[in-house]
């Protein structure tokens, strides 16, 4: 963990760092003049003086291009909710759209944290995309925010102490789920996902958590991602007759696996689990076919609470749309960068103190209370929700202050 | 242009290289090496496609190839030995590009582009679908390559130093590219593409002439594909699929086949292109598809004929005896197999 | 495996290889007819599925969607047809690969300035809607049946139209011999206009009849692209027949991989071919050399 620990200037080029003094040197050059007309200025209020430059790496074409949108109309909410300022300072936003491709994000990234030299990034969505963005702001020492890919490994053997999460960890939604199925009676279970690293771990920490319940998963189906063509597979789940059957999809994939699942009828004896993921967005396009099925995830539509509801409102006010856990993602990634930046008045420079307070931070989200555990990973309610009238409505929390156990992450100062 | 203002304009060019680092701030640096090996995998596809006639749509899974041979080679905790590394990656590329090439070599025109494409899909898939490589999530290269020689090393982890050996690989590939099309070699490699029967008549082995330039292109793609991968310290499958393919022949026929360096041109100006267009519109793919399919029609030539334009000359003729342009008819239609109408009747619907 | 298991499965293959040949069928017919080569096929059939959704949404009738959405993209495939591609007839396949690139590009940016970037579904006609109880527990939808016979019939009338309407007997001798067939004062060029349109409407007819039981997102059209290629290639380049064949082989190869080699289930299908191009190099009804 060396590399966590060096100032930015010892891994940067030559030339970025002497463009950095220079614009160093210039605010400081303001600073004499204004002390000239009689002024003291606080060193914050030098910082102040340019705004902050915040990233977005997000997926604005291909499949997850709805969720991309979402989350940077979340952030920039809760920034206009401050007026229009983070900690006191203006904010400049600069945008690069990721495409959801893993091939291409490293490069993407160079350009917010190389070309732009931005002072914080927030993305993504896509799993892959966001360790390779992982990769590049643990060697630039960039600060990061991931608002929303799961990958366990961003706050586990890759966790940093700039980088933090305003989302979820695959295994922090998924285990809580293995007690709820177990609970419900079911014993044999069978998993199917697409063969990626979102789905295999989410699908490992369902099976670890019902398998401490004492259930057992007899078959684990898999496919390639993003594969649809679930036929055979859902033919094999019939042959197996299992009590329930645990399923990670999302998007299209989600949409007419829910759907060729009912059209099978497999909906009226085996019923059908999954990650919150299955029916997030997706279910004005399942229609019917998603009625009754039960999944677990850290936000349900209709939450009770002030924060919640004000957070719709004012979300539709602005958009136009519904507000969804997206959406409540990024305005949760910026109402944690304001908590940051406010306890150092602005200035990027008190980084140590800054990371400090976010890690401390505890605030009512509209998903309901959070708070961070040592590897910045947010420790939350996991709600047990069901569809019905076309949304994902809570029915019990399933498990309180889910904390992910951040394997792997050496201990953080 | 004559010959002697055109190796000046190489000069000039060389001499912006180099200076390049020396000016430019540390992400452009990264930036132009990305730039220049994407000009290494156009110069290497053109060799197959402008001077062999074989329409590839494989070649990026030979840089992806050998891009993975990278992440595999790169042990826990260190950098790989590039005197290793380097030859292992390359070798792999060469022998997928043999076995590839010697299949897809046994058809011609439409098919070749039709079982390029298929072949490259499928090595896609194998490290998509399966655990080999990571499948769909990719592997990391946490560490660059370690460039020892003696006692001294080369730090790749600096971008300016990884500039330099990129810029001296495509040198050295484009020098290699060139001296095959002067040889004999690459005079019976354009004799295949312009007319094959006469080729075969006066005695060259035509199918081990193609398959040859295919491997050495494919090598050459594993080149680029290496230091790729070093570069971005992550390989994924979609490196492999075939719209990178595409994309590269975009940069190829833009650039113009008839010259070596043309294509290189081609990727430095689709790379910029699509630099700025992503930086300054929403919908960019939008006009970066519409500006490749103007080009078809407005720019069969490439930036060799917009030059030509510009300057007011004639359309560029070049020293190596290789003219061809990509629409013009060709001299002695009477056994050309590039004829559309013999094309046509080749792969005509028979039910 | 039990019996009843293997027959569903095999269900399953045939069904997914009939969708397979009706999207290839357009892509064999438009290489064959034109010696065009079209990347640009699965766009189509992403686009088909969005018009499908599009119309369906306004009118509510799935039926107004298939015959509309059709219609469409018939039309569309005359424009471009004469816009851009009749250019190409007399080009090397270079230009019309880039061409075809540039218009996946193109389409898919303008569906998404047109139609969003959400997930859509569309209903099946009320009287499909139902289901077949196969097993005691696994119930088949009425629908996928009734695509497996439509893509039976859809599969006999392009037969018929090429071997036996005067039209067909047209673009036979168009595909043999071009100079001659105009020479001989037969209105070719024109035909061949409906033949790339009628190709575009086979790829779009795909993602219509597939949006039921399918989703319609935008990435769709991109695997559909790819296994059209390898239908093809395995059938051999404007073989309807071989390409019929193609299909159902990958069908049956795809279903009965997940089922016995779930690790290596999407390689099979290229193991295949790469056997099948090693016994013959143009495809499996594919012409030998001239």
């Amino acid at each position: 963990m060396s590399d966590v620990t060096k100032p930015a200037a010892a891994l940067a080029h030559p030339i970025l760092t002497s463009g950095l003094d220079r614009r160093r040197f210039l605010a400081g050059a303001a600073g004499l003049a204004t002390l000239g007309a009689g002024f003291t200025p606080s060193a914050p209020a030098i910082a102040q003086a340019a705004p902050l430059k915040v990233g977005f790496m997000l997926p604005y074409s291909g499949t997850f291009a709805k969720l991309g949108k979402f989350i940077d109309d979340g952030f920039r909410l809760y920034v206009e909710q401050q007026g229009g300022k983070l900690g006191g300072r203006e904010v400049a936003f600069f945008q690069v759209d990721d495409e959801s491709k893993p091939e291409a994000a490293t490069d993407n990234m160079n350009r917010l944290v190389g070309r732009e030299k931005v002072d914080v990034v927030v993305g993504t969505v896509h799993s892959g995309v966001a360790m390779a963005m992982v990769k590049v702001a643990r060697d630039s020492n960039t600060m990061l925010i991931i608002p929303n890919a799961g990958v366990n490994e961003a706050t586990g053997p890759l966790c940093a102490p700039h980088i933090f999460r305003s989302s979820f960890s695959n295994w922090q939604v998924c285990y809580p789920m293995g007690k709820v199925m177990h609970d419900a009676g079911h014993r044999k279970v069978v998993t199917i996902t697409w063969r990626y690293a979102a789905g295999q771990q989410m699908v490992a920490a369902f099976k670890e958590g019902f398998s401490a319940a004492g259930g057992s998963v007899i078959e684990e189906l898999a496919l390639p991602f993003p594969e649809v063509e679930f036929q055979a597979l859902i033919t094999q789940i019939a042959t197996l007759k299992p009590d329930a059957v645990f399923a990670f999809f999302a998007g299209g994939g989600a949409v007419k696996f829910v759907k060729d699942y009912a059209a099978a009828g497999l909906n009226k004896t085996i019923p059908l689990y999954g990650s919150g993921f299955l029916t997030d967005g997706t279910i004005p396009a399942q229609g019917e076919a998603a009625n009754g099925i039960k999944t677990t995830l850290h936000y349900a539509d209709n939450l009770d609470n002030a924060a919640n509801k004000a957070f719709l409102s004012s979300f539709k006010a602005k958009t136009g749309q519904d507000g969804d856990i997206y959406a409540v993602q990024g305005f949760d990634g910026a109402a944690l960068l304001n908590l940051g930046l406010t306890a150092v008045k602005g200035d990027m420079g008190a980084r140590p103190a800054m990371i400090e307070a976010m890690r401390s931070a505890k605030f009512d989200s509209p998903r309901g209370p959070m708070s961070f555990n040592r590897a910045n990973n947010p420790v939350q309610d996991v709600y047990l929700r069901e569809v019905r009238n076309g949304r994902n409505e809570m029915i019990a929390i399933a498990q309180k202050s889910v904390d992910d156990p951040a394997r792997g992450c050496k201990a953080q100062s | 242009m004559k010959a002697s203002s055109q190796s000046w304009i190489v000069a000039i060019a060389l001499a912006v290289a180099i200076a390049l680092p020396l000016v430019a701030p540390t992400y452009y640096v990264q930036f132009a090496s990305k730039a220049l090996l994407m000009g290494l995998l156009a110069v290497a596809l053109n060799l197959v496609v402008g001077f062999g006639g074989m329409v590839s749509l494989c070649h990026a899974a030979l840089f992806g190839l050998a891009g993975y041979s990278l992440a595999f080679l790169t042990p826990e905790g260190e950098g790989a030995s590039i005197w290793l590394s380097l030859p292992a990656a390359v070798l792999v590329s060469s022998f997928a590009a043999l076995v590839i090439g010697a299949l897809s070599l046994r058809t011609k025109g439409i098919y070749f582009i039709m079982v390029t494409l298929a072949f490259g899909e499928m090595l896609f898939y194998l490290l998509h679908d399966t655990k080999i490589g990571g499948g769909s999530d990719g592997l990391y290269i946490y560490l660059k390559p370690e460039f020892g020689f003696g006692g001294a090393a080369l730090d790749l982890e600096r971008a300016s130093t990884f500039y330099f050996v990129v810029l001296v690989c495509l040198v050295l590939g484009v020098a290699l590219v060139s001296m095959l099309v002067r040889s004999p070699f690459g005079h019976a490699l354009v004799a295949a593409r312009d007319n094959e029967r006469r080729a075969r008549s006066l005695g060259f082995p035509v199918y081990r002439i193609r398959l040859t330039a295919f491997v050495i292109s494919g090598a050459l793609a594993g080149v680029a594909g290496y230091f790729s991968a070093a570069q971005f310290g992550f390989v994924a499958p979609q490196l492999l699929g075939w719209h990178l393919s595409a994309t590269v022949l975009v940069m190829v026929v833009l650039g113009g086949m008839t010259s070596v360096l043309g294509p290189l041109a081609g990727a430095l100006a689709i790379i910029g292109l699509e630099e700025v267009l992503k930086s300054n519109f929403e919908y960019w793919k939008l006009i970066y598809g519409l500006i490749v399919m103007a080009m078809v029609f407005v720019l069969p030539g490439g930036l060799q004929q917009l030059a030509s334009m510009v300057l007011g000359a004639k359309p560029a003729s070049e020293d190596d005896a290789v003219e061809r342009d990509m629409t013009a008819p060709h001299d002695d239609a009477a056994t050309d197999r590039l004829r559309p109408e013999l094309l046509r009747s080749e792969a005509k619907a028979h039910v | 495996m039990s019996a009843i298991t293997f027959a569903v499965q095999l269900l399953n293959g045939v069904q997914y290889g009939l969708v397979l040949f009706l999207v290839a069928s357009g892509l064999t017919l438009v290489f064959g007819i034109l010696g065009v080569i079209n990347l640009a096929h699965g766009a189509f059939y992403m686009l088909g599925a969005y018009f499908a959704w599009w119309i369906a949404a306004y009118t509510g009738s799935f039926l107004m969607a298939l015959i509309g959405g059709v219609a469409l993209s018939f039309m569309l495939g005359l424009l471009l047809e004469n816009v851009f591609v009749r250019r190409l007839y007399g080009r090397d396949h270079l230009a019309q690969v880039l061409l075809s690139f540039g218009l996946i590009l193109v389409v898919d940016e303008l569906r998404q300035i047109l139609f969003g970037k959400d997930v859509y579904s569309v209903k099946p006609p009320p009287w499909l809607e139902g289901s077949i109880q196969l097993t005691d527990n696994l119930s088949y939808p009425v629908y996928r049946l009734a695509l497996c016979l439509f893509c039976l019939v859809l599969a006999a009338l392009i037969f018929y139209v090429i071997q036996r309407t005067k039209l067909g007997m047209i673009i036979r001798a168009g595909a043999e011999n071009r100079d001659m067939t105009r020479a001989l004062g037969i209105p070719f060029d024109s035909v061949n206009r409906y033949v790339f349109a009628g190709g575009i409407a086979l790829a779009a007819l795909g993602g219509i009849l597939v949006s039921p039981i399918s989703t319609v997102y935008p990435g769709m059209g991109d695997g559909m692209l790819i296994l059209s290629f390898v239908v093809v290639v395995l059938g051999g380049i404007g073989s309807v027949a071989g390409a019929a064949i193609g299909a159902l082989l990958i069908g049956l190869t795809d279903t009965f991989g997940k089922v016995f080699f779930p690790q290596v289930s999407s390689i099979l299908i290229y193991v295949l071919m790469a056997g099948v191009l090693l016994w013959r190099p143009n495809g499996i009804l594919g012409k030998r050399e001239a």
